[in-house]
């Protein structure tokens, strides 16, 4: 059992005695965490009292109310800024103004809670925060025995993660209540759009599966002579059921083989995300074409389709993590947010490059150059 | 009369979800699922009360949102969704125009609460 520390920086004795109470038999756990956490408060009435305990017990929590009697909280939020401690700091606010929850946001506070506060909203956030405190040190670990995942990624991860699953929780608790009655159609929708979430998170985790093997490098590519042409016939014919679906057609335009020496596995990645992005984000009846060109040492693939296309705004974004570009036409789409930023990192891996041409209500076109690697 | 109560999110379930459930309450409710569409109906209709999803076209669009119900109808109630500072550990970044500096919301949510607290927090707002 480890045990946190929270210190709680506030001149309302009340106020601190309740928070110690509430916490004291608190308790957090994971699934996949293998020891509980449980807390020690700690306590201080003005700021400068609450700073000589940080230096002393380097907390990893505090609770800090901004009017103090002595400094401001957020005063004692810029002490711990500037010396670097690893401390996540919560704000507890009279209902937030704005400009103090954005200035305490900008200098690190992680979380505010409105003041007055129910025990259930101060354990829901020191539970939140225990669980970031865990990721981030398995995050650290994780980078000492040479892996390398980013913090941030993993906490976007858990949102995004989250979000469906917050979905379906909320969908199967109105079938819990009966929210509808005898109303049998309603509940066909709920479950319908809950198999749609259940299916995005399904995605999200197959992308999740392909950038892990990208991330570890190198050292898993297995580079052979492969035919492009093949590879993209393989995507094509995965893709097949869906587009007939949709009423896409589907043309590869090259008949030539051609081959490079390439890892097939991550050219099958690249061509399955935009050839499906292709068919997803079109019209119905529209068509999707693809060109391949061998010159050299590069070969040159083009995918282009007569779908919603790109605002030119939303071009620079798309390669990004988890960017997903929200309109009327996309909202029933399932995605990861994922497939392009992976395309991007192979075609890096490559020493290639993409090019997006798109006009809005027209259609998009891919262009990706891969450099054959040497011998 | 019903208390006509204006809902944003670009998440298509948690809107719905939050619409049945805050009708349940013995609201009425509109639906937005953006900023934009957000901005057409307060055009039209004054809502009682609004409850806001933070990050939707941009970053921060909840917030932009929030300022502009304000300035148009400064007595009506507004909620936002913060579950994503706490998860993502991303800022609020309100950009330098000074306008935006006056935002205030009566109330920070976090997205997993729970229906009768929200039922709770929603009273206490409408003064019921």
């Amino acid at each position: 059992m480890a045990t946190f520390k929270i210190l709680i920086i506030d001149d309302e004795p009340g106020i601190r005695e309740g928070t110690k109470r509430i916490l004291q038999n608190f308790k957090v756990d994971y699934p996949f965490m293998d020891e509980q956490i449980d807390f020690q408060v700690l306590e201080a009435g003005t700021g400068k009292g609450g700073i000589e305990i940080i230096d002393r017990e380097m907390p990893e929590i505090l609770l800090l109310d901004n009017k103090l009697p002595d400094i401001q909280g957020v005063e004692v939020l810029e002490y711990v800024k500037s010396k670097h401690y690893d401390i996540i700091v919560v704000m507890i606010t009279s209902y937030a103004s704005l400009e103090l929850a954005v200035k305490a946001t900008r200098d690190g506070a992680y979380d505010f809670i409105p003041k007055p506060f129910t025990p259930q909203e101060i354990r829901a956030s020191v539970e939140n925060i225990t669980k970031q405190i865990f990721l981030k040190r398995m995050t650290q670990t994780l980078n000492k025995t040479g892996k390398q995942i980013r913090f941030q990624f993993l906490s976007v991860l858990s949102h995004e993660l989250k979000a469906p699953l917050n979905a379906i929780d909320g969908y199967l608790k109105m079938i819990k209540d009966r929210q509808f009655g005898s109303n049998i159609d309603a509940y066909d929708e709920i479950l319908d759009r809950s198999l749609e979430r259940v299916k995005g998170m399904r995605t999200l985790i197959l992308d999740l599966l392909d950038l892990t093997k990208i991330e570890t490098g190198k050292a898993t590519q297995k580079l052979e002579k492969v035919s492009i042409r093949k590879i993209v016939q393989m995507a094509v014919d995965t893709i097949r059921p869906y587009s007939i679906q949709k009423d896409v057609d589907i043309y590869v335009n090259t008949r030539e083989a051609i081959e490079m020496r390439a890892d097939a596995g991550e050219i099958e990645i690249i061509m399955n995300n935009l050839i499906s992005n292709a068919v997803k984000y079109n019209k119905n009846g529209g068509r999707v074409d693809i060109f391949l060109e061998k010159a050299e040492n590069m070969v040159k693939i083009s995918v282009s389709d007569t779908g919603i296309g790109l605002k030119k705004e939303d071009l620079e974004k798309i390669f990004d993590d988890f960017v997903r570009i929200k309109s009327s036409a996309t909202r029933e789409v399932t995605g990861s947010g994922l497939g392009l930023s992976i395309v991007k990192k192979i075609v890096d891996m490559y020493k290639g490059t993409v090019d997006v041409q798109s006009e809005p209500n027209k259609g998009t076109t891919f262009a990706i150059t891969l450099i054959e690697p040497a011998l | 009369m019903k208390k006509k109560i204006l809902i944003v999110d670009d998440d298509m379930d948690y809107l719905f979800q939050m619409k049945v459930r805050v009708e349940q309450m013995g609201f009425e409710t509109i639906t937005a699922e953006s900023q934009a569409e957000a901005e057409k109906v307060i055009q039209e209709i004054k809502p009682d009360l609004c409850i806001l999803d933070l990050m939707m076209e941009s970053d921060d669009s909840g917030f932009i949102l929030s300022y502009k119900i304000k300035r148009k109808y400064p007595d009506v109630p507004v909620i936002i969704a913060t579950a994503v500072t706490a998860e993502t550990g991303m800022t609020f970044d309100v950009h330098a125009d000074e306008s935006t500096q006056w935002i205030t919301a009566d109330l920070f949510l976090d997205k997993g609460i729970r229906f009768d607290q929200l039922q709770r927090e929603i009273k206490k707002l409408l003064k019921l």
